[in-house]
């Protein structure tokens, strides 16, 4: 996550004007239901596409983009702040002498798009006289016009701002009744209006919704000065507003009616009334002992311990080298795919993809008029594939882009970005309660809480937001002060049991960071419950005297 | 265009203070140059320009505040902005904390503005790159890195009187450097306000050095140590922990600064007597603008005075309701230390560990500030003075809060760039540390 763009958008940041910390103008509730016309999309690109190919480029893609941002952010009975944003402009990406050039332009004019791409063009051609290795582009189609839209039932965008704050301050207050000290909720809702054209002949026009409703309860017990906060179980999602109705087909209650997880749909006053309940807990629950446990990781936990461990360290710039400065390298170097190397164990079957209905990296087309898909990381356990982007795919000896190429603004330059990477569920019948009913000694852990990985993602530690004891498969009590320590190999090895397909659910990162400078993705992560044997926990729990 | 005079941004603010109709109009303009160049795998691989500049407009009608911003600065745009601001206060729920702008205000100009920074040319930051790649071409290593440099302005008025310009600059560069077979790793990183200082030459030189010394890097069983923190490795942690010297979660009973039956700890002594730490926008080397986000104006304050909790931050919500003085946010951070380098440290050590940087810090719990995150890119065994071999790299679970209690010696503090207010933080040996696992990761 981008700390400093959440921070400054929850307003936590250094006060002063009430405006988030993304690029943006701060525009009125009405304009968010607004689009551009798509035959100005088309003359702008088409005048971007033409000035570059004038000016010598070999290849050129036009992305004209609006992103809309809507936060609502409160405490207790207050709303905090409420804003809206727009962000448009239009980005051009040119080949010329065989090397990358990029410029953007806020101006929303033909000469001003054509503009942007002569001086993409020069820059290309500066670029190109420092080059070792011309950029060879793996070929993709052109697919004419199309257009796609995440498949949303009622966009968020157009849900009146009153009907939300009721949606938080309800939540809250249900959070309070049920024994709260404080509780802080938040809307964030995203829409991203992409056109995308190309030299290849292709005009996409993409219209991206996206929603997360965070919410934190925090308990205090002022006698001893001891503090817990539960976090909520919902995940990021790419759905409309309808993820907050809260379905019951959408509920799993675990064995001991301790916990209820969430699905394809959100209860979020449900959620906040066990999460005071469960803070309260938090306050008084056994201290876990260090040692060896089998660990049962739930979905809204495990998608956190596959983005960092597997995600990541399979996008294939990381592998070369290209973020060595910043995010890092990986440990999954090329002569590990060419080994089939034994990355987990046989059950274990990871594959990436911009498909999945609801997930935050779902799309038609990538940033560069790819047509996405899904395919292959971890097969039976062994590596045999990475993430790449059309200029990267030659050197996996591939012919075709991955389709995970992704900007966070037309202003930026799309880049490798992580596609959604999910666990397969298990083939055999197998629900979270029948694992845990077979784990002698564990702990079930859901939600996320610190993660911690190395520049190269081999040594990883996690924590979560609930942690309960199993003895002889049964859930015997809250435990608290657990992180567990991992190799990323041995631990994936260590995979003992994957829950079926009825529990498959979606986790999400919002604010994933990356680049230099730094650029923020979306990105949901598939999983069932999973048991892993043996992991090595500790305690955190320190005095401070 | 993107860097006004102060004449020119007062001329914007005061059409946009008399256009406001609402009970109060705070505007702000906000102008940046930023250029950058990266480069990995010993070539370029982008390079930028970015420039741009926006009028922010608050207005609050009672309670009710809105907010606008716009990228154009003629009549009818700056009208066209002060509305849109209105009609959302108009339509905004009344905010209960909400507190009126403050007044006139005299603000003591800062020394935040180099004209060297201000004058990077595309051409020095490809000077920077060739010169951060041409030597390690030359010793078969491999270097990755990345320079911001940035100039800005910023100029905010208010209907109740208050007005303030001024300019800034920064640069920060960062440079890792890997041997070809991927054994040894070594860091660099300046964070400058003045860019004439900056020396690429002798920087890159560094890590070069510590990526040739920290190949067949030997493995250390975890456990505690005693450590040199290099001032970057330091400021990890530390930074980390001044993000919650906050009054009100203090006070409300969620906070490492909670007193047990309520109340705060200012007045208490949390850390090792040596440790003192301050704010102030007139430091030398590390000026911060002269008033915060609320436009009050900024002057030194203690934070931690011999290891007593001085001061800590109060919005002035919390401080009208705690009826506290108004005070500003701190701008920087500037922990005092010896006289000492790293060197002398390392000289002066029968055992330990020398860091160079931190990574990866997360908040494991808030109740002790338990932070875990792991060493990188140079971490090497001392033994009688002496850095006797690379160590594989370690995770560590450490509270800076019981790290500033176990406090050997303070060194020489320097400028440090992180993901806040800029700092000075002195190398430091801690007796102690924790280190709970090895990684592989070089």
């Amino acid at each position: 996550m981008d700390r400093r763009s959440f921070l400054a958008a929850c307003g936590i940041g250094a006060g002063g004007l009430l405006l988030p910390g993304f690029a943006g103008r701060a525009i009125a509730e009405s304009q968010l239901v607004e689009t551009i016309d798509i035959a100005v999309k088309k003359r702008l690109a088409d005048a971007g596409l033409s000035a570059a190919s004038a000016a010598g480029a070999s290849y050129c893609d036009v992305r004209v983009g609006r992103y809309l941002r809507q936060f609502v952010i409160t405490r207790e009975a207050n709303v905090q702040n409420i804003v809206n944003t727009e962000s448009i402009g239009t980005g051009v990406r040119v080949i010329a002498d065989g090397a990358w050039g990029f410029a953007a332009t806020n101006d929303m004019t033909a000469e001003a798009v054509a503009e942007a791409a002569r001086l993409a063009t020069a820059i290309a051609k500066a670029n190109a006289r420092n080059q070792t290795q011309p950029v060879q582009l793996a070929p993709t189609p052109g697919v004419g016009e199309v257009s796609w839209k995440t498949p949303i039932r009622r966009n968020a965008m157009e849900v009146p701002i009153a009907e939300k704050v009721e949606l938080l301050l309800g939540v809250n207050a249900a959070a309070m009744a049920a024994g709260a000290n404080f509780v802080n909720s938040q809307l964030f809702l995203v829409n991203e209006q992409k056109y995308f054209a190309s030299s290849d002949g292709s005009y996409i026009d993409q219209d991206v919704h996206r929603i997360w409703a965070p919410m934190s309860v925090t308990v205090i017990d002022q006698t001893s000065g001891k503090f817990r906060s539960r976090q909520g179980l919902s995940a990021p999602m790419g759905l409309g507003y309808e993820y907050l109705e809260g379905r019951a087909e959408d509920k799993l209650e675990s064995a001991n009616g301790a916990v209820i997880s969430y699905g394809m749909s959100y209860d979020m006053r449900e959620d906040a009334v066990a999460a005071a309940r469960q803070a309260r807990e938090k306050l008084t629950a056994k201290s876990v002992e260090p040692g060896q446990y089998d660990l049962v990781l739930d979905p809204d936990h495990l998608g956190l311990t596959i983005h960092e461990s597997v995600g990541h360290p399979l996008e294939l710039d990381r592998v070369l080298g290209y973020e060595a400065n910043y995010a890092g390298t990986s440990f999954a170097t090329l002569d590990k795919r060419e080994s089939r190397f034994q990355y987990g164990s046989e059950i274990v079957n990871l594959f990436a993809d911009k498909t999945q209905p609801g997930s935050l990296g779902a799309v038609e087309y990538d940033d560069e008029g790819v047509k996405t898909k899904q395919w292959d990381l971890i097969k039976d356990g062994k590596l045999v594939d990475y993430q790449a982007t059309r200029d990267q795919v030659h050197i996996l000896g591939k012919t075709a882009s991955d389709g995970c190429s992704y900007a966070d603004s037309w202003s930026t330059v799309q880049f490798q970005r992580m596609a959604n990477v999910s666990l397969k569920p298990g083939t055999q019948p197998m629900t979270r309660n029948d694992m845990i009913s077979n784990v002698e000694n564990g702990i079930y852990i859901l939600g996320r809480g610190s993660f911690s990985i190395d520049q190269q993602r081999y040594n990883a530690q996690f924590g979560g937001t609930l942690f309960y004891e199993i003895k002889n498969g049964e859930i015997t009590q809250p435990l608290e002060d657990v992180a567990y320590q991992m190799r990323t190999p041995e631990f994936w090895n260590a995979c003992s049991a994957i829950c079926d397909e009825s529990d498959y659910r979606m986790f999400g990162s919002f604010f994933d960071g990356k680049g230099q400078p730094s650029q923020v993705s979306a990105v949901s992560h598939g999983s069932s419950s999973t048991r892993f044997d043996k992991i090595n926990v500790i305690n955190t729990a320190r005095s401070l005297g | 265009m993107s860097i006004m005079t102060e004449a020119e941004a007062k001329t914007i603010l005061d059409k946009v203070i008399a256009l406001s109709t609402a009970d109060e109009c705070t505007a702000q303009l906000d102008g940046t140059i930023d250029g950058n160049i990266r480069f990995a795998l010993n070539n370029v691989s982008t390079s930028g320009v970015i420039s741009n500049i926006d009028l922010g407009v608050q207005v609050a009608f009672g309670k009710r505040v809105g907010a606008a911003t716009i990228n154009e600065f003629s009549d009818a745009a700056l009208a066209r902005v002060v509305k849109r601001a209105e009609d959302l206060a108009k339509l905004a729920p009344e905010n209960p904390e909400f507190m009126p702008a403050v007044g006139p205000q005299t603000y003591r100009a800062t020394n935040t503005f180099s004209a060297a920074t201000a004058a990077i040319t595309p051409e020095n930051r490809a000077e920077i790159a060739r010169a951060s790649i041409a030597p390690c071409k030359s010793q078969n290593l491999i270097a990755a890195g990345f320079l911001n440099d940035n100039q800005s302005f910023t100029a905010f008025a208010n209907s109740n009187g208050a007005f303030g310009y001024q300019r800034s600059t920064e640069m920060d560069y960062t440079c890792t450097v890997r041997t070809e077979d991927g054994t040894g790793s070594g860091w660099v990183a300046r964070n400058l306000q003045d860019a004439s200082t900056f020396n690429v030459d002798s920087d890159i030189q560094i890590a070069m050095r510590k990526a040739s010394a920290s190949r067949d890097a030997q493995a250390l069983e975890p456990g505690k140590y005693t450590v040199i923190l290099e001032p970057a490795a330091a400021a990890g942690l530390i930074s980390f922990m001044f993000n919650f010297f906050d009054a009100r979660s203090a006070d409300e009973g969620r906070s490492f600064l909670s007193k047990a039956g309520g109340g705060n700890k200012i007045g208490e002594q949390v850390f090792d007597p040596r440790v003192n730490v301050y704010s102030d926008p007139g430091h030398a080397e590390t000026p911060a603008l002269p008033w915060d986000g609320d436009g009050l104006p900024r002057e030194r304050v203690n934070i931690v005075e011999n290891g007593v909790v001085r001061n800590l931050g109060y919005s002035r919500y919390w401080a009208d309701k705690q009826g506290k003085p108004q005070m500003a946010q701190p701008g920087n951070i500037i922990m005092e230390g010896g006289s000492k380098s790293t060197s002398d440290l390392v000289r002066e050590t029968e055992r330990g560990i020398l860091v160079t940087r931190t990574w990866y810090i997360r908040m494991v719990d808030p109740q002790t500030v338990l932070l875990t995150g792991l060493t990188r890119d140079g971490t090497f065994y001392i033994e009688n003075g002496e850095l006797k071999y690379p160590l594989k790299n370690f995770r560590f679970n450490e509270s800076p809060v019981i790290m500033l209690n176990n406090i050997d010696e303070l060194g020489r503090s320097v400028r440090v760039g992180d993901d806040g207010p800029t700092m000075m933080i002195p190398p430091m040996r801690v007796r102690d540390f924790t280190f709970t696992s090895l990684s592989d990761a070089v």
